[in-house]
């Protein structure tokens, strides 16, 4: 079963009217992860057992015709702990860990009666972006298989644009949703810092990670947000701001919103393929009345600088929990506990996390804090001061999500600082805490390309609006890999 | 300050003891390197004028949520121990802290 042209509110009829049970539609679903997962790679665990034994359940109690969600199997980043299902990080450190509790959103998909049909792929520790960092080897991009798919969340973004799932969570540090969903050709949402409770997400960098909805619709994807967000005492930085109904506006015109376009997102080192998509989808745009002007982010440049610094900081203080005592992997033959640590952590880690500590450790150590540390988080003043220069005239900035499409597996992993320069789009957004999509506008070569659409702090539903009418306008998203139904 | 950068090997092996990992040489060589060019990077972060700009650690508002001080319970000791590395008697076993002593 291939989940290309059905919205999930569409599948919650089917199961409704009895069409499909959930455990011939769970069954299905699993059958095509595991026939596309030899090629794909997109899953570190597939959950048939329980995700069929919770299907039963669903039947036996009957299909709630009000929760759209009921028996919908979806695919989980491999960062968000599910209880008693393996969770790794995709690194070697948590090659066999069971957690013991739930991730706060993994809670609220059950109470939904959600079932989580695996955990997908990503780059080690959700530090990278292309997946190529996983311990557990390469995820393929479903539209050329010798390309990446964009990470970190790549296997959430895979099963999506395969088909194989109709929806995942992913989540974002500095575009490890947005960027995937621009190199597959799917919806990627990082909501508001503090939208989403952060409570069982693997910590990377805290004060920027986000976990997010990845879907084929812009529907699809308010739909999912609708259930996995809003305070959780057990996550301090969770907003205790209002819920709302992130789908109440698709559907609306656009005409006479104000959209700023920043020259630097269309500057140097984009490619021109890509800025001739945007500029294709700023007519689009203009075409439904919106109004889209030129404005400037005049520091945004500096956010992958930023960023890195900050990022890995926060990075090295979150690691330092992974010691081979109480969890996780220890070094054999160690002979004190000193070896304990350094062993088990030099054995456990794979190389780009181990970059990551290191930028962080030394950004944070006596004598760099002020030059590195502390200026970072200066710089960081400055971007937000500029959005909100920015949203004091418009509601929304759009740009493209990348600089580039996907590129060749191998292509970049051994020069961190042309990797890193990927997420120059994305970054700014994750530093300032905005919500921001992306959606599919558009191919270069055969490729997808995704538009951003970067909202005020809180308003997800101007940026599910606009995102919707873009959509509604375009056909991009009924495009999708060929890939076999079996 | 961007061109004299100059991070060398005894630098990265030592960031590395504070971060509890250890480089043999290639991987020293191939770190100093790449962290190198991360710093030049980041280095580029002096063009901004910063002088009296406040640093932001944090986008949110929210800065403390206090619970009442109430016991709980919260897991129990056999899961809690069931993805420990090595155990025993209900307790995590480690090796000697001391080098010189001879049994955990």
């Amino acid at each position: 079963m291939k989940f290309f042209d059905i919205s999930v509110s569409e599948l919650h009829q089917k199961l409704v009217d009895k069409e499909l049970t959930v455990t011939e539609l769970v069954s299905q679903t699993l059958d095509q992860i595991e026939a596309d997962q030899k090629v794909l790679n997109d899953f570190i665990t597939i959950n048939r057992t329980d995700a069929l034994s919770k299907a039963k359940e669903i039947d036996e109690k009957g299909i709630d015709p009000d929760n759209i969600w009921a028996g919908i199997p979806i695919a989980v980043k491999d960062n968000i702990i599910t209880k008693g299902l393996k969770t790794t990080a995709a690194s070697k450190m948590l090659g066999n860990f069971t957690p013991i509790y739930d991730a706060t959103v993994v809670e609220r998909l059950q109470a939904h009666d959600v079932i989580i049909i695996g955990k997908t792929n990503m780059d080690e520790f959700a530090m990278g972006g292309s997946t190529e960092t996983s311990f557990f080897g390469d995820t393929h991009n479903p539209w050329d298989h010798t390309k990446v798919p964009g990470g970190s969340s790549g296997g959430s973004a895979t099963t999506v644009s395969a088909g194989n799932s109709i929806a995942a969570l992913g989540s974002d540090t500095g575009g490890s949703i947005r960027q995937p969903a621009s190199y597959t050709g799917i919806v990627g949402v990082k909501p508001t810092y503090g939208r989403i409770s952060r409570y069982g997400l693997i910590a990377f960098g805290s004060s920027l990670d986000q976990i997010g909805p990845m879907t084929r619709s812009v529907e699809d994807n308010a739909a999912l947000l609708n259930i996995i967000a809003g305070l959780d005492e057990r996550d301090l930085t969770s907003s205790d701001k209002e819920v709302p109904d992130f789908a109440s506006k698709i559907g609306k015109d656009i005409k006479g919103m104000k959209i700023g376009l920043p020259k630097e997102y269309l500057g140097e080192g984009i490619d021109e393929a890509v800025k001739a998509v945007i500029q294709e989808a700023v007519q689009v745009l203009t075409d439904l009345g919106a109004v889209v002007e030129e404005i400037s982010l005049p520091r945004s440049n500096y956010g992958v600088a930023a960023y890195y610094i900050i990022g890995s900081s926060e990075a090295s203080s979150n690691l330092q929990r992974f010691d081979g005592i109480r969890y996780g992997y220890r070094a054999d033959d160690v002979k004190s506990l000193e070896d304990v640590y350094v062993k088990t952590r030099s054995e456990g880690f794979g190389d780009e996390v181990k970059r990551r500590i290191m930028l962080g450790t030394y950004s944070l150590s006596a004598g760099s804090y002020d030059a590195y540390f502390k200026k970072a988080a200066q710089v960081r003043t400055l971007i937000i001061n500029d959005f909100n220069q920015v949203f004091e005239n418009y509601d929304l900035i759009i740009g493209p999500t990348a600089p580039t499409p996907a590129y060749a597996i191998g292509a970049e992993v051994d020069d961190p600082t042309t990797m890193y320069m990927n997420d120059i789009l994305t970054i700014p957004v994750n530093l300032a805490g905005l919500p921001a999509m992306s959606l599919p506008a558009g191919f270069v070569d055969g490729m997808p390309v995704g538009l951003q659409i970067i909202a005020k702090p809180f308003d997800e539903e101007t940026m599910y609006q606009a995102g919707a009418a873009f959509e509604k306008a375009t056909d991009f998203h009924q495009k999708h890999p060929e890939m076999e139904d079996k | 300050m961007t061109t004299e950068n100059n991070i060398t090997k005894a630098d990265v092996a030592h960031v590395a003891s504070l971060a509890k990992l250890k480089f043999n040489d290639n991987e020293l060589e191939k770190f100093t390197g790449q962290i190198e060019d991360i710093i030049d990077m980041v280095n580029t972060l002096n063009e901004v004028d910063t002088d009296n700009v406040k640093p932001t650690f944090n986008v949110t508002d929210q800065f403390n949520r206090m619970r009442e001080d109430v016991a709980v319970r919260s897991g129990d000791k056999e899961a809690l121990l069931a993805n420990a590395p090595d155990t025993e008697n209900g307790f995590i076993r480690v090796p000697a802290i001391l080098d010189e002593s001879e049994e955990a």
